[in-house]
């Protein structure tokens, strides 16, 4: 049989929930005999190439392209699972969830501390390239059908790895205290 | 600001833990707490601004802004919507020429929406500068405007007075009664001072005896056992103690406690005494809402007549050594301040925010000291069992629970208004008697309590099976039970505060599924992960309001479910709501380009 497959993606995160993937440190190499990676940035591999038995994602929506990825890998996953606060309830990019939209992209381009003095033409990018931006930041949940929901900002990676290792060998997820509490 | 306030703050001896009585004579002379009065106050009673403009935002009847020389604050609970409240509310706006949540711009009238008024059985109701309104209508509104546009007094315009002691001359209001129905405790016959009298002659130990013998339970809603809490309280090691009689009742639906302030408020007075005399406690607190603020002056002569009788005060009946005095303590409107631990908060002067429990109020309560807080029910049933015995309370009501309960009945019925009724009668039997037919639900408890359905109007309304603190509401066929479970929603929404996470943001999930339910978009993954975050909500959070508010949904889900199939999308495992045309149309308008989805 072969391996099952896994893929992953950071949307609206910090990339901290694949730091944490790879905080499992030495046992990578166990989690690369037991699964194969395909569309990863672990990997590098930017488009699917098959179907995957497991899609993991960081982080929440905040623009069309975050939207168009986790449609993506719904379709080609059968399990996704958010992973961190992110994915799961929006986490810090979603602070600015009370804030119209307007504002936001005022303060970013024409008013920020930063941009306030450079923007002399009061530019504010549209370029049909660059992905819109949603009127708030929405947890993954909200848009696809997710399967499981891994706490944590970030995640420890003895839950990340449990619950893969879990998933795969089809045997009951480990929860002690130590990988769920976040004090 | 042109309050003195020197003169208020030496009225409550510039005592910190009375801000919210400071704060209520501020707002009612200026009609909000202006800033300068904010930094005064933290200056002399030596608190933070922060714990001055903490305690102003987290109460409705408190605000920082002018709310209009003539304040109306109309009831938008679920009762007051049923009867019509909608017409009303367009009156009113159309006539003062400002929308709800809004003052007139030249500051004379302001249209407030609040909870629950205790108004249920003569909705729709508002309250104008502290007086009741009853039965209005969209030509009442007009008139009232128009009294307010020609600078009448408030008091002048109520036209008609309620039946009993509200047409009082120390009470004066157009509420009523309603008492449809007496029972052997609370609207029965007794003899001012008697309790009392018959409580001197007994060692405070037998008299939490005697309690605990009758078996009363907490009416309140929670049914802790009274005489329990006492002994408690009375084991604690500190002398200094006190008790406090909940009075804020704002679990929407219920007003027997307005109406037993306002017919029989001896009986429950007497029943504090009683229990100053049983716990050693020197002072005790009615802590009233401010919605009943029309009662005040009533009340206070209540207990100036008692203090004339020597029943209150020092050597009460000249018994050496039992001193007990008690003070009326307003609200400002907070439901959450009828969970005991944050009632005390309140009567503290801070945010009505629930404690964590233990400490338990009995060991440590008010000021930190053993404190028994007891609904208005309770003591007046002590009063009762004081004079006519354990043995005949217990012989009242069923196995599980002793004695009479006072319903306050509302919603679709001929009859509405207060029976006190003995514990274990069917929701049938309940039904029959205030004139109800052609019934689809009906809510026991309040929001906080249980939907039921048809199937189950055999169920008997007690401990152990539907436990009520009072409120009971009854919808006919013609109800969207869903529109009402919405308005509660919103309520818990409102009145959650903040402290515990599972509560705060537990009711916005709850808020956002509901929608998407009620927009044809739910599932019945949808329904089922209400009942399990009803089952979090509960474990995990510290007060009676997150631990119930999740009722209406997660009870209509179970006893009203064909509310829920006709909405739901029966074939999908999962539909989304995000529209992501709709999401992204306001940034991309305002950066100049066309979507591309």
């Amino acid at each position: 049989m072969s391996k099952p497959v896994v893929a992953t993606a950071s949307l609206a995160g910090c990339f901290g929930c694949h730091m944490s993937i790879l905080d499992i440190d030495e046992r990578i190499l166990d989690l690369i005999e037991l699964v194969e990676f395909n569309k990863s940035p672990v990997d590098d591999i930017k488009t699917f190439t098959k179907q995957c038995d497991i899609g993991i994602i960081e982080g929440g929506c905040c623009n069309s392209e975050n939207v168009h990825n986790l449609k993506d890998f719904r379709k080609n996953c059968n399990i996704l699972i958010s992973l961190g606060e992110c994915a799961i309830m929006g986490g810090l990019p979603a602070m600015r969830n009370g804030i119209p939209i307007k504002e936001c992209i005022e303060e970013a381009y024409l008013d920020g501390p930063t941009v306030a003095d450079c923007n002399e033409k009061k530019i504010l990018p549209n370029d049909d390239e660059i992905p819109m931006i949603l009127d708030r930041v929405y947890p993954c949940h909200e848009i696809v059908k997710i399967d499981y929901f891994l706490p944590g900002c970030p995640p420890r990676a003895d839950l990340i790895w449990n619950a893969v290792a879990a998933l795969v060998t089809g045997g009951e997820l480990a929860l002690p205290y130590e990988v769920v509490k976040f004090d | 600001m042109n309050t003195d306030l020197n003169q208020i703050l030496d009225k409550y001896k510039g005592d910190a833990t009375r801000l919210m009585d400071i704060l209520t004579d501020i707002q009612t002379e200026e009609g909000c707490i202006p800033s300068d009065a904010v930094a005064q106050l933290s200056e002399r009673l030596g608190i933070s601004r922060v714990e001055v403009e903490q305690t102003i935002s987290f109460y409705h009847f408190f605000s920082q802004k002018p709310v209009g020389k003539y304040a109306v604050y109309l009831n938008d609970s679920a009762v007051a919507e049923m009867k019509g409240r909608t017409a009303v509310a367009a009156a009113f706006e159309q006539e003062a020429g400002c929308t709800f949540g809004s003052v007139t711009e030249d500051g004379v009238i302001g249209l407030h929406n609040t909870a629950c008024i205790g108004m249920n059985d003569q909705e729709p109701a508002a309250i104008v500068n502290g007086v009741v309104f009853t039965n209005l209508t969209a030509d009442k509104a007009k008139e009232l405007v128009a009294g307010m546009r020609a600078g009448k007094a408030v008091q002048e315009m109520v036209t008609e007075l309620g039946d009993g002691v509200n047409s009082s001359d120390l009470v004066q209001s157009m509420v009523k009664n309603n008492i449809q129905k007496k029972g052997d405790v609370i609207f029965s016959t007794f003899e001012s001072g008697s309790a009392i009298k018959k409580c001197i002659e007994m060692a405070p130990e037998a008299v939490i005896d005697e309690v605990k013998s009758s078996n009363l339970r907490g009416r309140g809603g929670a049914g802790f056992p009274t005489g329990l809490k006492w002994e408690f309280c009375s084991k604690a090691a500190e002398k200094e103690r006190y008790l406090i009689c909940n009075a804020d009742e704002g679990e929407p639906g219920t007003f027997k406690d307005r109406v037993i302030l306002t017919e029989t408020p001896q009986l429950v007075v007497e029943g504090m005494i009683v229990g100053g005399y049983a716990l050693g406690a020197q002072q005790g607190i009615i802590y009233l809402r401010a919605e009943y603020t029309y009662l005040k002056k009533y009340l206070e002569s209540v207990l100036d007549d008692y203090r004339q009788k020597n029943l209150l005060g020092n050597n009460i009946a000249g018994k050496e050594g039992f001193n007990f005095d008690l003070r009326i303590q307003f609200g400002a409107g907070a439901y959450v301040c009828g969970e005991e631990s944050a009632l005390i908060e309140s009567a503290e002067g801070k945010r009505g925010e629930p404690r964590i429990r233990p400490p338990f109020p009995v060991e440590k309560g008010y000021l930190d000291k053993p404190t028994s807080v007891n609904n208005v029910e309770s003591f007046a049933a002590v009063s009762q069992i004081l004079v006519k015995g354990a043995a005949w309370f217990k012989g009242i009501g069923n196995d599980k629970s002793a004695g009479t309960k006072v319903l306050s009945i509302s919603g679709d019925c001929e009859k509405p208004g207060v029976y006190e009724v003995a514990w274990g009668l069917s929701v049938q039997e309940m039904l029959d008697m205030v004139g109800a037919s052609n019934t689809k639900a009906v809510l026991v408890g309040g929001p906080s309590g249980t939907f039921v359905g048809a199937k189950d109007f055999s169920r008997k309304i007690c401990f152990g099976d539907l436990a009520t603190g009072g409120s009971v509401i009854v919808f006919d066929q013609s109800r969207d039970i869903l529109e009402t479970v919405s308005n509660f929603v919103d309520f818990f929404c409102d009145e959650s505060c903040g402290s515990c996470v599972p509560c705060r943001a537990g009711n916005g999930i709850i808020r956002s599924t509901l929608d998407k339910v009620i927009n044809g978009k739910g599932t019945k993954a949808d329904l089922e992960k209400l009942t399990e975050l009803g089952t979090i909500m509960k474990a995990a959070n510290r007060c009676g309001l997150g631990q119930t508010s999740f009722n209406p949904v997660v009870t209509t889900i179970k006893n009203l479910p064909e509310e829920y199939e006709s909405r739901l999308q029966e074939e999908s495992p999962y539909v989304p709501t995000f529209d992501l045309a709709a999401s992204v149309a306001d940034s991309c308008e305002y950066v100049g380009r066309e979507p591309n989805l």
